[in-house]
């Protein structure tokens, strides 16, 4: 079940590699009403990296597309970031998981999604071939408030 | 992204500054594999100092300047690498791999 946001934006933007910066400031941007760290907001400004580049290389490898970036404050302080594409999707998520998989030749090293799972609490991917991908990130951010306490 | 590059001795040393995503990682594989062709180094500092945000496409690069200096016979030095850097090579298990300073 989706849980209710407090506040969230919704983003979309062709899938040009310039827009991987405006991509990562935007989710920060939108995090530091949360009161997070200096690290939590690298952590987030990484993952979304990720996710927005991969949308960017993989999904759409010949052509420009649909990319989306929602990002929503949930209850409890946690953040959720949820990207979005229309792409040529993965046959096997599972494995595209796996640490050093790659289909990127020798400009990816195949790390995009362990570097994603070691920064956020969780990442969930759908996807479906031909149709495009889904992935989610959730990130519980201890305000800098609690964490004085 | 920019790279200034110094060389002398076949020592090249390579000071990378701005983002290095995928969009910066472009061109400096470009010119890092342009520095190395035409230095033939015996060693290679790649200097992060000013790199303000780093993602995997920045293990791309590292992983492949350090397979050039193997293929030369020369050796590989990280050096100056901020946090957020850091914390991306520690997650992929890069610094395990390469030698940093
Ligand atoms: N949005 C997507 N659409 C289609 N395929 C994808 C998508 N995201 C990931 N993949 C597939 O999953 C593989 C693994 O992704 P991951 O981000 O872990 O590594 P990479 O992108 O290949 O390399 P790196 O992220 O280290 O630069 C990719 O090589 C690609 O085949
Ligand atoms: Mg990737």
């Amino acid at each position: 079940m989706k849980t209710k946001a407090v506040n969230e934006v919704t983003l979309e933007f062709p899938s040009q590699s310039r827009n991987e910066s405006f991509a990562r400031s935007a989710a920060a941007c939108f995090a530091a009403q949360m009161d997070p760290t200096l690290n939590e907001l690298e952590d987030i400004k990484t993952a979304v990296s990720e996710a927005v580049t991969n949308a960017i290389v993989h999904a759409y490898p010949d052509s420009i597309g649909k990319v989306r970036l929602k990002i929503r404050a949930c209850p409890g302080n946690v953040l959720e970031l949820i990207i979005k594409d229309h792409g040529r999707g993965i046959p096997d998520v599972d494995k595209a998981r796996q640490p050093m998989y790659t289909t990127g030749g020798q400009e990816r090293s195949g790390m995009g999604f362990t570097i994603m799972e070691s920064f956020m609490d969780k990442v969930l991917v759908r996807s479906t071939v031909g149709r495009g991908t889904t992935v989610i990130l959730k990130k519980k951010l201890a305000s800098r408030v609690q964490a004085s306490k | 992204m920019e790279i200034r590059s110094k060389s002398a001795d076949r020592n090249l040393l390579l000071e990378l500054c701005g983002e290095l995503d995928h969009h910066g990682a472009r061109s400096a594989l470009r010119e890092l594999e342009m520095a190395l062709d035409a230095a033939l180094p015996r060693k290679l500092v790649l200097d992060l100092e000013n790199i303000t945000f780093m993602d995997s496409s920045g293990i791309a690069l590292i992983l492949r300047a350090q397979q050039r200096m193997q293929l030369l016979d020369g050796s590989l030095l990280v050096r100056n690498i901020p946090p957020q850097a850091r914390r991306v090579l520690d997650a992929a298990g890069v610094s395990r791999l390469v030698t940093i300073k």
